[in-house]
């Protein structure tokens, strides 16, 4: 055989070419080498999160084909549904084609095209008195983004503290957990170690993040024939080829994660060493109720943590690393009772409710199925336990032989995040992991680098002190470690519009922009002036309650003024919310655009070295649009933000390609971390270098570091992968990383809540504060489910996209939408069976919110007290190009019209959002619902509708008739 | 009646893991977006934003629930042309346009000679064929015949076009003819099934079953959990593990 080196994800040889590719003398005129591009650009896709690096075929100027590139390290050469139908996405009819100002009622639809520069000067006048007088009246959110190094940037130079992305409503609760336990996160900053793992359990991952990286490490497993487990409601997708499915109940999760702890910690099966060397384990917490420091831990002079030394029986540095710490017992330490951290852990886990008989029922798992997964992971932790014959050394210079790992790994994503439990169920099966010693080693979870950071890493989010003309001294979003970093005003009201880090929601690492409407239109805490929003479905399938909050974004006050008085909204596609926008700026496609995908936002390293990536155009627009980013640019200029102009007034940066090269961040640190220096010799820091952009093109859209073998693993305390790391500015000192089990950023603010600092939570929020913010992680019932009737609405409602349009802006794709286009309500038969339903029916979906009609179909691989849909299939009629005979929105049905944004009253009678108390995380999972046959005349369409948006001015009708494809072969039969 | 070759010198075809498929469409729209543009084409879409939209797709999906001794399962199930050795469609069209390639015996449709009669249609019994009424032709899977021998292709991407796009490496290529292929070992080592052999028509592409289900304590060998037995419980165990 004649083959190169192999490359890509597909490579088997039973996936490779014919041993002789010469075509046959077959004599049948077929055409076996038609040419296929006059060239091929390598760009990064961006119909999702994931970030492949994708090879576009031009011909004849237009886009012939789109394929995954093998080379690059986060898809590999294969490709998702979504991206193979990237061409319908780039040519969709539902585009934008110029900048739109309302005309008409706002949320009709009714607009006229305007030039660039009347946009231009629309907004910044606007904005500019915004800054003139008030920056927070300025809210900027920016959805779906993947720049929010430069968004965010952007508003803490404009001077708002109101900025946040989507993670409040997608993936907070897994971020959060994350890193303020083990200093990195499932998906995004880790990934299972697929190479090596043995037994892969797979948390609440709804045919979601990410895509091809788990697709392609499942396909690794069912090779080598590991065992996947897979914990979730529903059957499919992943989870219907896991070789042990288990149809938990939804939102007890954390229940199931504890009593697996339960059951190791009864038979001792827990890493020991490990907990000693890279946890806090053996840290000591003082146990002084009604103290100011009670659970706080016990330190030196110096401010270290203290641990207990069982030989010496004296408090040691808890990082001395020549030391016997203790992990149990009861220690007197400067007239102070103490505990080691694990002490606690086990008094907590070892009690009888959070055995598998006491949580069974709940789960609705067999507590037999608990304790034998139990067993599994204990056999495969310990007893199958490997070695890779690498030499390392830790942090303090211990020199390591090998590289030992416990080959269980875990992933977890959405059906743990979207809970109001979800952080504390996210930080059960980090504890698991950990107990297991199975973070960073070989077979276990790996961290992608910049991670790990500390937990949490720094810095505070900044927005105390918001002044006109004036920058925030740092960025909008952060992590607090304590009331003190809390932005609140002295009376404990938030600062944020969206009351990130209040007491509402004081870990809100990412924001709660599925907030910032309810709260705009109330002016809780204040009114605002503009709403500018980027790239997020808010008036459609983005948010709860869509019904009220359509309503709000069209509400007027006593003055016949908008309650939310301006709203600019970027899309590139007519979506459903650019009608509700007074200011619509027309983005281009993903083919038409320059992005970074930044090691200082969200990159595209993986476990074995750090990397990041570009887009640039490929094809030109055809339409007056321009991307996002080079529009926020001009406008910074524009506005004269510090940073955007130089020192005689003028646009620092011409347009976002510009800023990718030659912004710095820090001294020598910018965007892009590969071919940095005059010459492009450095990586990670150097000077701007002009050709970078190109250096990126040559190598295929992206660069990547490959971590040498000793740096590959113990990331926490590997001391040559933390000098790398400080070189890098990932970490600020090559110092390890300690796992949090015990977390005292949440018992400072418990401490708050019992009136103890300076920072002090309302009387009111006192006992919610207390209850949440735990130290350790805890179940409790999910708060819809707590609040309301659950013998009338007994059913669990979940919604997940289809793996063809998972985070993607899916309808007005042809392709894609042919696949799906009208979701149904998943039933399992024997509920149907007992509510006297059949295949096929119409029914109403009620929860305490609302109801919605949609049809259902029965299936077996459900969870029989859950039911559940395809999200985002259901669309507003007169958005995305679609015609109004379109199953999408006349039998397609969107969930969120029954979803709360709100919790119910509680005792004091607030309301809360309906999130997670710690993140803010949106709690989509928490519905329950009720499900009631239609009356015959009500069946086969769907409620509530709403009246058609009017098109844009110059929208044509979309086509009848698609024969895309044909005009490539009429060119190749014209030059036969 | 259009006659089959005596013999066909390789059988090229596909073979498709049904153990690891997630039906995740990736090969669906990677069929769909090369083949648009290539031999048959174009895959014509008929009222693309509408509500009877209907298009033309050599390759489509479909899961399926079915009940084991060992409770329910989920499978996904990709189909397409299966390049019979035997094909109906082939034996049935009147003009000679659906026609087996001796060389390498994939089953194709020569659209200068059909009549769009749809016989052939209504001889497969997987579906295989899909009608372009925009143009009155009958069209299908081409093993992308265009790609597996393309010159301007590097040899590495002479594949066809669901093969390299698969996420979870399910799909796999070669000649199912010569018994000593890495797809014919793969088959051999994995009891790759024909899908209705009964019929006669003698499948070249196979599918890989998914793996038997086993009674769940058996896939692990992991003895139960005992809890640690001597003095002062877990806590009296870690003491002494750390005295070690």
């Amino acid at each position: 055989m004649n083959h190169g080196p192999l490359r890509g994800a597909n490579s088997a040889p039973s996936q490779r070419s014919l041993a002789d590719t010469r075509a046959p003398d077959e004599g049948d005129g077929v055409d076996t080498s038609p040419d296929v591009s006059d060239s091929i650009a390598k760009t990064t896709c961006y119909m999702c999160a994931c970030r492949c690096g994708i090879d576009v075929h031009i011909k004849d100027g237009k886009v012939r084909y789109i394929n995954g590139n093998k080379d690059h390290p986060v898809n590999r050469g294969v490709l998702c549904g979504k991206g193979s139908a990237g061409i319908m996405q780039h040519y969709s009819p539902a585009r934008l084609k110029k900048p739109l100002l309302r005309t008409g009622p706002r949320g009709s639809g009714e607009f006229r095209e305007i030039a660039w520069e009347e946009a231009f000067s629309i907004a910044t006048e606007r904005l500019s008195r915004i800054r003139r007088t008030d920056p927070k009246k300025l809210a900027f959110f920016t959805g779906r983004d993947q720049s929010q190094s430069l968004t965010g940037w952007w508003a803490s130079q404009f001077g708002t503290p109101n900025f946040a992305a989507h993670g409040g409503f997608c993936s907070v609760n897994m971020a959060a957990g994350g890193l303020y336990t083990i200093g990195g996160s499932f998906w995004e900053f880790g990934e299972p170690d697929w190479d090596n793992t043995k037994y892969f359990m797979l948390f609440g991952v709804a045919e979601d993040h990410d895509s091809n990286p788990i697709k392609i490490g499942l396909g690794k497993l069912k090779a080598r024939g590991a065992k996947v487990v897979s914990i979730n409601p529903c059957r499919t997708g992943y989870n219907a080829i896991a070789d042990d499915w288990i149809g938990i109940r939804p939102g007890t999760d954390g229940l199931f994660v504890f009593a697996l702890i339960h059951e190791l910690l009864k038979a001792g099966r827990v890493d020991l060493d490990y907990l000693l060397r890279y946890t806090n384990a053996h840290v000591l917490v003082i146990q002084e109720p009604g103290a100011a420091d009670d659970g706080l831990f016990a330190r030196d002079s110096g401010g270290n943590p203290l641990a207990w030394d069982r030989l010496a029986k004296v408090s040691v540095s808890a990082t001395d690393n020549g030391t016997k710490p203790a992990l149990t017992g009861n220690f007197e330490v400067d007239g102070r009772r103490c505990v080691p951290v694990f002490q606690l852990v086990a008094d907590r886990y070892l009690r009888e409710s959070y055995s598998p008989d006491a949580v069974a029922e709940r789960c609705g798992i067999a507590a037999d199925t608990i304790r034998r997964i139990a067993a599994e992971l204990a056999h495969v932790a310990f007893e199958q336990a490997i070695e890779l014959p690498v030499a390392w050394t830790d942090w303090a210079g211990r020199r390591h032989e090998t590289i030992k790992g416990r080959p269980v790994s875990m992933h977890a994503m959405r059906g743990i995040s979207a809970h109001s439990n979800g952080f504390h169920t996210c930080r059960a099966i980090h504890l698991l992991q950990v107990l297991l010693g199975t973070v960073d080693v070989p077979g276990g979870f790996r961290f992608k680098p910049p991670y790990p950071r500390s937990a949490p890493p720094g810095p505070t989010p900044a927005g105390k002190d918001v002044r006109p003309m004036t920058p925030l001294e740092a960025m909008p979003l952060g992590f607090v470690c304590g009331p003190d970093d809390l932005l609140v005003d002295d009376a404990g009201t938030p600062i944020r519009i969206d009351k990130a880090y209040s007491w509402d929601a004081p870990l809100a690492a990412h924001g709660l922009m599925h907030t910032v409407i309810r709260n705009a239109w109330a002016g809780d805490p204040y009114r605002i002036d503009t709403l500018f929003m980027y790239m997020s479905n808010m008036a459609w399938n983005s948010s709860m309650n869509t019904v009220e909050t359509m309503a709000m974004l069209t509400d007027m006050d006593a003055s016949g003024e908008y309650k939310i008085p301006f709203i600019i909204y970027s899309d590139a596609y007519y979506s459903e919310t650019v009608p509700f926008a007074d200011l619509v700026l027309p983005d281009t496609t993903y083919l038409e655009r320059h992005d970074c995908i930044s090691l200082l936002d969200r990159p595209i390293s993986h476990a074995d070295g750090p990397g990041d990536a570009i887009r640039h155009p490929v094809v030109e627009p055809d339409r007056d649009v321009r991307p996002f980013q080079t529009v926020l640019i001009e406008l910074g200029a524009r506005l004269r933000l510090p940073g955007f102009v130089d020192d005689d007034g003028s646009a620092k940066y011409r347009d976002y390609a510009d800023y990718i090269v030659n912004h710095e961040r820090t001294p020598g640190v910018g965007p892009l971390a590969g071919w940095r220096g005059k010459d492009g010799t450095s990586i990670g820091r150097g000077e701007a270098n002009p050709d970078q952009l190109q250096r990126y093109i040559d190598n295929g859209g992206f660069w990547h570091h490959d971590f040498a073998g000793d740096q590959r693993y113990y990331k926490m305390a590997n001391r040559s992968y933390l000098e790398f790391a400080e070189y890098m500015g990932f970490i600020p000192k090559a110092e390890p990383i300690v796992f949090q089990l015990y977390s005292e950023p949440m018992q400072r603010f418990r401490l708050a809540a019992r009136g103890h600092g300076r920072v002090l939570p309302p009387e009111a929020e006192r006992s919610r504060i207390e209850t949440y913010m735990d130290p350790l992680p805890f179940w409790y019932a999910p708060f819809e489910e707590a609040a309301v009737d659950l013998e009338k609405y007994k059913l669990h409602a979940l919604t997940q996209r289809p793996m063809h349009m998972y985070h993607s802006w899916g309808s007005q794709n042809a392709w894609l939408r042919q696949i799906t286009s009208q979701n149904r309500l998943f039933v399992h038969n024997r509920t149907a069976a007992g509510l006297g339903l059949v295949d096929d029916d119409w029914v109403w979906i009620e929860s305490i919110n609302g109801k919605v009609k949609g049809q259902i179909k029965l299936v077996d691989g459900v969870n029989v007290d859950t039911v559940w849909t395809w999200n985002a299939i259901g669309k507003r009629r007169g958005s995305w190009g679609l015609k109004d005979d379109a199953a999408e929105s006349n039998r397609g049905f969107l969930l969120n019209h029954i979803i709360g944004d709100q919790t119910s009253a509680d005792a004091n009678g607030r309301r809360y959002s309906n999130s997670d108390p710690v993140t803010g995380q949106a709690a989509w999972f928490d519905l329950r619902v009720r499900i009631v046959k239609c009356a015959a005349g009500e069946a086969g369409f769907t409620e509530p509708q709403f009246e058609r948006f009017r098109q844009p001015p110059h929208f044509e009708p979309s086509p009848d008739k698609l024969n895309f494809g044909a005009e490539f072969r009429r060119a190749r039969e014209a030059a036969e | 009646m259009t006659c089959l070759p005596a013999h066909t010198d390789k059988k090229l075809g596909l073979v498709i893991d049904l153990d690891t498929c997630v039906g995740c469409q990736a090969c669906v729209t990677a069929c769909k977006e090369w083949n648009t543009g290539g031999h048959m084409a174009p895959l014509t879409d008929i009222d693309p934003y509408g509500g009877d939209v209907d298009g033309v797709w050599f390759n489509r999906v479909h899961s399926y629930e079915h009940m084991t001794e060992m409770g329910g399962r989920t499978v996904n199930f990709p189909r397409s042309c299966l390049h019979c050795e035997t094909p109906a469609c082939v034996t049935v069209c009147p003009t000679g346009a659906s026609y087996k390639r001796a060389s390498d015996g994939i089953v194709l449709v020569d659209e200068d000679k059909c009549i769009g009669c749809k016989l052939c249609s209504w001889a497969c019994p997987y579906g295989a064929r899909e009608f372009d009424t925009d143009v009155g032709v009958m069209k299908k899977c081409t093993l992308c015949v265009d790609r597996i021998y393309n010159d301007n292709l590097a040899e590495e991407d002479r594949v066809p076009a669901c093969v390299a796009a698969c996420p979870t490496s399910a799909r796999h290529f070669g000649d199912l003819g010569d018994p000593a292929s890495a797809i014919s070992q793969l088959v051999a080592e994995r009891g790759g099934v024909d899908l209705m052999p009964e019929l006669g028509y003698q499948p070249t592409n196979k599918y890989l079953p998914p793996r038997a289900q086993t009674p769940r304590a058996a896939s692990v060998p992991a003895p139960a959990l005992e809890p640690v037995r001597a003095e002062g419980g877990f806590l009296g165990w870690v003491d002494r593990m750390l005295s070690h």
